[in-house]
């Protein structure tokens, strides 16, 4: 019942989010622009991320975090077994084209980056 | 970047295996020399070299070594990091090699046979620390470009040979020096003769200080080859990139030497700190002279894992460019709290002091073993990634391995 109910929210502002993207964004294949309502980044799939994503949450949990193509995996899979997120189908690849191309991790975000590539070996006495 | 040992293994048996159809039974304790010629890869000829250095580049060679690999207490040849700026030259004849000292401030030009110069000078050995000024690049964000360096281009080795000084003085020292510059028999990579690839030096003080050798051996055998055989310069504690290979001449100069590599931004820092990523104009450069504080962690190698309980054996070396170190400090809880290590004074100037420590753990779980090291004028080495230069030089963070406490 909560679940039939959420989606058919979920559905309602798609709806409403994918009339609003089309009247504000002309061109939707710059890349270095960002939708105005959301402050997503303009792409040819921000359509499809809206109507996905920011359906339940603010497009600022997307916005504020960077998470590699696994890490944003990741965060849909919790929400799905937690916030009832649907199935993507087919448009989880295209979504996670979205966020990995503008969300990802900067190159460095710290002065110093985390250990890597440990080859963990058992000492010997 | 990938290490020889482990290129052999899963590339080249690999397809071995699938040339001949079958598996190697016990390929991975085939040494890599028993391996037929024909499945050598071309580029991997590395004459006397330890399999388990890092392979940088390989025209010109920079191989550099895994920090567990220099916990010799003077590093052998076959771990010696390599730098070449150029080609080595092939099918060297001792009896015919020459050195010439000569330039605008000497006072005569003098040619020596290696016979000469062992005959007529006296003779003398030190351990000298060789850091390469771009050790440490790959940890600068914006990238500087060049040798991604992480750890492994620095050693100490055994150098004999005669006093820069003494075969200086034998051509005679104008009262106008300052500064001499080498020039070696290695050729331009791109097999333009007229090219110098290298041609670099230090000034005349530090010239004429007891440790500047003009060397023919290393741990009392021949310089390896691609570490400059038959003979060198060394500077212990400057950038290795002073310490010309293949030496054939010296000029005394009566300005800051202009070879290839001394000017422009090479071997150069602004004179003042920048935000990262800012363009310096060239003027704003200096030359960098004496190497900064710098320690490493050879023992264990990074990923050891212990049962909790049981006492953990640190060992490593700390040097100090031109000055000696004075204390070298162990974090296991990422800086919060340091303990001092066991120092041992320098073999003789300029030579890396090794230092260990006996650690324990509190409980289980993930640890970063941090060394610190601090210089007799009390400048230590700074746990993040220091000021950023365009070129990457002088990264002389604490090095870090990671431990693992597990179940006892």
């Amino acid at each position: 019942m909560k679940k039939g109910l959420s989606l058919f929210f979920a559905i309602g502002i798609w709806l409403f989010s994918q009339c609003k993207t089309v009247q504000n964004s002309t061109n939707q294949n710059v890349s270095d622009e960002k939708d105005p309502e959301s402050g997503l980044m303009l792409d040819q799939n921000l359509m499809l991320v809206k109507s996905q994503c920011t359906a339940c949450h603010s497009a600022k949990l997307i916005t504020m975090n960077r998470f590699t193509r696994t890490g944003w995996k990741e965060k849909i899979v919790w929400m799905q077994k937690t916030q009832n997120l649907w199935d993507l189908g087919e448009s989880e690849p295209a979504v996670l084209d979205y966020l990995e191309k503008y969300y990802s991790p900067e190159p460095q975000a710290s002065r110093r980056k985390n250990l890597e590539d440990i080859e963990w070996y058992k000492l010997e006495d | 970047m990938w290490n020889r040992r482990g290129f052999l293994k899963k590339s080249v048996l690999s397809s071995m295996a699938t040339l001949l159809g079958a598996e190697i039974v016990f390929a991975k304790n085939l040494p890599p020399k028993t391996l037929p010629l024909a499945f050598q890869p071309a580029e991997d000829i590395l004459p006397g070299k330890h399999p388990d250095l890092i392979i940088l580049n390989n025209r010109p060679w920079n191989v550099e070594a895994p920090p567990h690999l220099l916990n010799d207490a003077v590093t052998p040849g076959d771990k010696m990091f390599i730098r070449n700026n150029g080609i080595p030259p092939e099918g060297v004849d001792i009896n015919q090699w020459t050195l010439t000292i000569e330039g605008e401030a000497a006072l005569s030009s003098k040619s020596y046979t290696l016979k000469e110069l062992k005959e007529k000078f006296e003779h003398h050995t030190y351990q000298l620390s060789l850091e390469c000024g771009g050790n440490g690049r790959a940890g600068f964000y914006p990238p500087a470009s060049g040798n991604q360096w992480t750890e492994g281009a620095v050693s100490c080795g055994e150098w004999t040979g005669v006093r820069l000084k003494d075969v200086l003085m034998d051509a005679g020292i104008g009262e106008n020096a300052v500064y001499i510059g080498y020039y070696g028999k290695d050729t331009h990579i791109s097999g333009d003769a007229s090219k110098n690839p290298i041609s670099r030096g230090v000034p005349i003080e530090k010239a004429l200080e007891d440790e500047s050798l003009i060397a023919w051996s290393l741990n009392g055998e021949d310089i390896p080859i691609m570490n400059g055989y038959p003979l060198r310069l060394v500077f212990g504690g400057w950038p290795a990139s002073c310490s010309g290979k293949w030496l054939e001449k010296i000029v005394i100069r009566d300005k800051v030497h202009d070879g290839e590599k001394m000017t422009g931004t090479s071997y150069r820092v602004p004179k003042y700190p920048v935000q990262p990523g800012t363009k310096v104009p060239e003027e704003d450069f200096e030359i960098i002279e004496s190497m900064p504080v710098k320690s490493l962690i050879t023992s264990p190698k990074s990923g050891a894992m212990l049962a909790l309980g049981k006492n953990l054996e640190v060992k490593g070396h700390a040097w100090a460019g031109d000055l000696e170190v004075s204390k070298l400090q162990l974090s296991i809880d990422f800086g919060a709290t340091w303990h001092e290590a066991n120092l041992e004074s320098p073999v003789n100037r300029l030579a890396w002091q090794h230092w260990n420590a006996e650690l324990s753990f509190p409980k289980e779980g993930y640890y970063e073993i941090w060394a610190k090291a601090t210089d007799s004028k009390g400048v230590s080495q700074p746990m993040v990634i220091p000021g950023w230069n365009p070129k990457g030089y002088l990264n002389n963070a604490c090095h870090r391995i990671a431990v693992k406490i597990t179940a006892s």
